[in-house]
């Protein structure tokens, strides 16, 4: 059985997606803590909650200012780009992949190759999970990580409101994001296949 | 000196100065304040000096005079007298006639106040403000020391019932809040009743996340009194040991803000699909606000996800077995 192994995940891609992982995971919990906060019958006490969301938050920050400036100067940015050129079409044969092909044992319709790294599909959702997403999320933190500078109103609405919600609501579609994210990794030749891309930086296809 | 020495005394002093005030009185009376006091020309000869910044006393005899400053805990702002609960009295009314003599005799520095129950209690006119109620609270409280009385908080002169009408909860929260500050961010009025070491209120809260938030959004009382349904404010001040220092007693859907704070404030007022919706007028609070419409539309969005994925998954298996 021939098989291809091509380098895609430098270390630094690793550690940083390594992170951001972790982060996110933490945060999403203590988010759940804090949004549904049930006095002593919650899991963890309200400030543990919220000191540990807060330097999560923070490390989660710092960590995607060096993915965005890692993809400035690293090749990996260009991964990320032209992502609208023809989108509905290549979106659509991809969903028809995953729904119908991938049960018919039809071949990948975006193969991987070094120079396309994601599928039309998973393009599409990391550019909008993290040049969209993530800085509204981060915005949106730390106007409520420091309420006392965030202005009373925005768009007529309370200020605090406005901040809350869109934290929320972004927070929850990454969380989306990452179930789906975690699925579709397990859609590899094996299902672990494409976590241990992750670990050793290659990916592996089996023809 | 005898007591007759002293009055001959007090009575030729009176004879012999002549008090009047900075500027002319007639240009400091508004219209507004009498339309609220029949007696607001009475109470000048009280507040030409008590309504001024400074006065002065000359001495006829000599002609020599001097200004003074008045000492600000005696000082009367008129236009915070004139909408404050008690805008329709005469300084004489509460005070004694003795006041008119000047300089004023001791008897009057020591004369017994009038405490509010003095006049509000157990009086059916009142009976919506739970004046006994407030009392026996106030008895349980921790402010219940020697010397400590209603006005030490309520000043007679300003007191206006803000929360009761407060059209800006955030301006009502200011000066409730100022209430507690007057003595507790002034430490010389705070050893005028306790003997205690001074409270820096931002340093004993320094474990409190957004302070200022905090502050600017919710009164001192909150967390520094035991609810009590019956009132709208609560009178029983804990000891520090029992203050609320759980944050999730304010920050849950059951908020402990909902009987403090927006108690009898109308649930009506504000809606928009929050829980505790009342809070969003002034502020925001995690945990205790929440959107209806979002909580379910998250469940659904997760639960459709999530179902979707198990079904995807239920379908690799079946091919697997299959092939």
């Amino acid at each position: 059985m021939a098989s291809t192994k091509i380098y895609l995940y430098p270390i630094w891609i690793r550690l940083w997606h390594l992170l951001n992982a972790l982060m996110f995971l933490v945060l999403i919990f203590t988010g759940i803590m804090l949004r549904y906060a049930a006095g002593s019958q919650g899991f963890i006490p309200f400030e543990v909650s919220v000191a540990i969301h807060n330097v999560c938050a923070i490390i989660l920050t710092i960590n995607y200012g060096i993915f965005v400036i890692g993809n400035m100067v690293s090749g990996n940015g260009m991964y990320y780009r032209k992502w609208r050129k023809n989108i509905l079409p290549k979106l659509w044969k991809q969903f028809l992949f995953y729904a119908v092909g991938i049960f018919k044992n039809e071949p990948h319709p975006f193969p991987i190759t070094k120079k396309q790294k994601f599928n039309p599909l998973q393009k599409v959702s990391y550019v909008f999970a993290m040049y969209f997403g993530m800085p509204l999320l981060i915005i949106s933190g730390l106007g409520l990580m420091f309420p006392e500078y965030i202005s009373n109103t925005v768009f007529k609405i309370n200020g605090l409101v406005f901040y809350d919600v869109l934290h929320i609501v972004v927070g929850f579609v990454l969380s989306i994001f990452l179930l789906i994210h975690l699925y579709t990794c397990t859609l590899g030749d094996k299902p672990g296949t494409l976590f241990k891309s992750m670990i050793n930086g290659y990916h592996e296809e089996h023809g | 000196m005898k007591t007759p020495t002293c009055l001959v005394f007090t009575v030729l002093l009176s004879s012999a100065f002549t008090l009047f005030a900075q500027q002319d009185d007639t240009l400091k009376l508004k219209p507004s304040y009498f339309e609220v006091n029949a007696y607001v020309e009475d109470n000048e000869s009280c507040l030409r000096c008590h309504g001024e910044a400074k006065f002065v006393i000359e001495d006829p005899n000599t002609g020599r005079s001097t200004h003074e400053l008045m000492y600000h805990e005696r000082a009367i702002d008129r236009d915070a007298f004139y909408s404050s609960v008690h805008r329709t009295f005469a300084c004489t009314d509460c005070h004694s006639y003795d006041f008119n003599t000047f300089p004023h005799p001791v008897e009057t520095r020591v004369e017994e106040q009038f405490l509010c129950m003095d006049c509000h209690g157990y009086d059916e006119t009142f009976a919506q403000y739970h004046f006994e109620d407030i009392e026996m609270e106030f008895q349980e409280s921790i402010h219940n020391i020697e010397e400590f009385t209603c006005w030490k908080c309520h000043d007679p002169h300003s007191y206006r019932a803000f929360m009761r009408n407060a059209d800006d909860l955030a301006e009502a929260i200011l000066y409730d809040n100022n209430m507690c500050l007057r003595c507790h961010a002034n430490f010389d009025r705070f050893t005028l009743l306790t003997d205690r070491e001074e409270i820096v209120v931002v340093d004993s809260h320094d474990w409190l996340p957004n302070q200022t938030a905090h502050f600017q959004s919710v009164r001192c009382i909150e967390c520094h009194t035991e609810i009590n349904d019956s009132i709208l404010i609560a009178h029983k001040i804990l000891p520090i040991t029992e203050a609320v220092q759980n944050c999730e007693e304010c920050h849950s859907k059951d908020s402990r803000l909902m009987h403090t704070l927006y108690k009898f404030q109308s649930l009506e007022e504000r809606k928009g699909g929050f829980i505790n919706a009342i809070m969003i007028n002034n502020s925001y609070v995690i945990g205790a606000n929440q959107n209806i419409l979002l909580n379910r539309l998250s469940f659904i969005v997760f639960g459709l996800t999530f179902l979707v994925i198990v079904f995807h998954i239920y379908l690799r298996i079946k091919k697997q077995k299959n092939s």
